[in-house]
């Protein structure tokens, strides 16, 4: 029954979970589905929102030898869809000191030298939920071009899709993560404000402001929080 | 490699003969072990079989071949190629080895990674010597 | 101007980068105007050997039809290494077989057709002619003594030489129009060592000291090469004791014959330029 009274028959659909099948709503998500049928999920979950990434799922449908990758909390079930979730990707982050690397292929190619082992399938590209050119960054990352990595990649949720599907076992996303990294502490051009607010940090000009807060109680913190300003829409 | 080999029809027709041929694209039979290879091998020092003794084992149906040292050592420069007379390309052999032996969980190549080498030669070895 | 359309590679885009600069220039001071492809990828650098590695022909054709998207039906190179993956590459792809299947994975571009001729500055050069070449070359070379090392993948397999895989004599022919001396020494079609730089550089330190001296010993003063590797290795990978014959590259003499840079001082001096 829906709010007005007139009978709703809600339509179904069958997919496979981990090789189970499951009628489940039409419409729902695949991580919705999968509560619906009644997975608790601990891991493989964040944001819901398309943020995090930490829903990736890979799915065949009946008829096509694809298979897809996507993320659980953005992509509706269809009929017949057969899906996997894929809590976590294992790959190793390689570790470094930001302010000993140098930004540029050697950096890159010390860290993760499986780079040069990328034979541009673009198996990668395929499989980016976010719709990144993914093989033109590892290329960019093969000849050094942080810049270049770090722009290709900027959207980059961390998923672990390309990185899973990757026939020369690149772990992309950290690739990406360092380059970024990289970028942001030695090519992009300083943030002439932010120098200048950390600036009055260091000089005490916020102190006296943090103290009154840190007396305050929590009814007061309370209060003032409902209060605060939020930017309009 | 093998300690004792017999001499057998089925060596001869062996699934892993038949393997390299596929792999190579070569009639490994075809070679008649005159070692010119062998002489034109600038990498043969560093070997512990030539490459002719490779070509040979293979002819015997010898897997143990795979883990020996000398396709390993192989730059792929293609000078026993182009020098045998033959016209077995013995390079093509070589990473037919290499291949099945990846494909088989060998990895005997240790990569002596240094900052300073080019994307060129990284990619060069890793598409020789790693699965 | 006549249009060429180029595949730089990622050596020419990092360690080589003196290599493409100087190259480029100089193509253009001849009346060429160089198109780097737009986006290209990694031409994997060593040709697969075994008949079932489709997947490593995937990487050199994608960048074919990069060309194609162009409109080109020559691609430019100047690394030795990409000018073999990619010729070898589309020889296999001749195979109309081997071109569909080739076709088939990459569902994502548009299917090569197979148009495309893949070219080495090397050979450009010889086919813009010697007299070209010596009606540009000032102030030219100046006699100066040089060894063209080949190495491999200039030469083999024969299918994609750029010359006699044994005896070639087309860098000597370019050398001699922009006004050298060319030196020939047997070790100039031989390997030095390539990617072993990674897993046995001893036996690239052999190898290099042995080309060096036969350079030397034949009397090169200069020992020029077309592939980012041979020049890594031959001035990286010295055993103690080679010869301290300078190495360059083969676009960096272009432009010094034609006057588009300078020969470089420390160069200068170690050959004893006569100005
Ligand atoms: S680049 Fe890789 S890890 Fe990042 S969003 Fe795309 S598929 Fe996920
Ligand atoms: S999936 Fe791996 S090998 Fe294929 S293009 Fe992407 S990074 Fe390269
Ligand atoms: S749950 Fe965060 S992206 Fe799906």
């Amino acid at each position: 029954m829906n709010q007005v009274g007139v009978e709703t028959k809600t339509e179904m659909v069958t997919v496979y979970i981990m090789g189970q099948a499951y009628k489940v709503p039409a419409g729902l998500t695949i991580l919705k589905a999968m509560e619906y049928a009644g997975f608790r999920l601990t891991r493989g979950v964040g944001c819901r929102g398309g943020f995090c990434g930490a829903c990736a799922t890979v799915y065949r449908l009946p008829g096509d030898y694809r298979l897809y990758a996507d993320l659980a909390c953005q992509t509706p079930v269809r009929d017949g869809m057969y899906l996997a979730l894929l809590p976590s990707t294992p790959a190793e982050r390689k570790p470094y000191d930001l302010r000993k690397v140098k930004p540029g292929g050697e950096t890159l190619l010390s860290l993760y030298p499986e780079l040069a082992r990328c034979v541009a399938c673009n198996t990668c590209t395929k499989a980016c939920p976010q719709k990144l050119e993914v093989m033109d960054a590892v290329q960019a990352a093969l000849r050094g071009d942080v810049a270049q990595v770090a722009e290709l990649t900027f959207d980059c949720l961390s998923c672990g899709l390309c990185t899973l599907r990757c026939p020369a076992e690149i772990p992309h996303y950290h690739v990406w993560q360092l380059s970024r990294r990289l970028y942001g502490a030695y090519l992009a051009p300083k943030a002439e404000h932010l120098r200048r607010r950390l600036q009055e940090m260091r000089e005490g000009k916020f102190q006296a402001e943090l103290d009154r807060l840190m007396s305050l109680s929590k009814e007061e913190l309370r209060e003032l929080y409902k209060a605060r300003e939020i930017e309009p829409e | 490699m093998a300690a004792e080999l017999r001499l057998s029809r089925e060596n001869l027709n062996a699934p892993f003969v038949r393997k390299v041929e596929e792999l190579s694209g070569q009639n490994v039979f075809a070679c008649y072990q005159c070692g010119k290879c062998s002489a034109s091998c600038l990498f043969a020092e560093h070997m512990d079989l030539l490459p002719n003794q490779v070509v040979r084992l293979v002819q015997l149906g010898d897997e143990g071949v795979m883990g020996a040292r000398a396709p390993w050592v192989c730059a792929a420069c293609l000078a026993c190629s182009v020098r045998c007379p033959r016209g077995v390309d013995v390079a093509r052999i070589m990473e037919a080895l290499r291949q099945l032996g990846l494909r088989r969980g060998l990895t005997p190549v240790e990569l002596r990674l240094t900052p300073d080498l080019p994307q060129i030669a990284l990619v060069g070895a890793m598409r020789k010597v790693t699965p | 101007m006549n249009r060429l359309v180029y595949f730089p590679g990622c050596a020419l885009k990092d360690q080589a980068q003196g290599y493409e600069a100087a190259t480029l220039a100089a193509v253009q001071a001849l009346g060429y105007a160089v198109q780097e492809l737009p986006r290209w990828n990694c031409c994997g650098t060593v040709y697969a050997l075994a008949q079932d590695d489709l997947m490593r022909h995937v990487g050199p054709v994608r960048n074919l039809i990069r060309a194609q998207e162009q409109g080109a039906t020559e691609l430019l190179t100047l690394c030795a290494m990409c000018y073999n993956t990619l010729s070898r590459s589309a020889l296999f792809v001749r195979n109309p077989e081997n071109l569909r299947r080739i076709n088939a994975f990459m569902d994502e571009e548009e299917d090569y057709r197979g148009g495309v001729r893949v070219l080495h500055l090397v050979q450009w050069l010889a086919e813009i002619g010697p007299e070209r070449l010596a009606r540009a070359a000032n102030p030219g070379l100046q006699g100066l003594r040089i060894g063209a090392y080949y190495g491999c993948t200039l030469l083999r397999p024969k299918e994609v030489a750029v010359d006699h895989p044994e005896k070639p004599e087309i860098m000597e022919g370019i050398l001699a129009a922009l006004g050298a001396e060319p030196v020939l020494f047997p070790e100039r079609v031989e390997c030095c060592g390539a990617y072993l730089a990674v897993t046995r550089p001893e036996a690239v330190r052999l190898r290099v000291g042995s080309i060096l001296l036969s350079a030397a010993h034949h009397g090169a003063e200069l020992v020029v090469t077309a592939c980012p590797l041979c020049h890594f290795n031959l001035r990286e990978r010295r055993p103690l004791g080679a010869p301290r014959l300078p190495v360059a590259y083969l676009g960096e003499v272009l432009a010094w014959a034609l006057g588009t840079q300078p020969i470089p001082e420390e160069i200068a001096r170690t050959v004893g330029v006569r100005r």
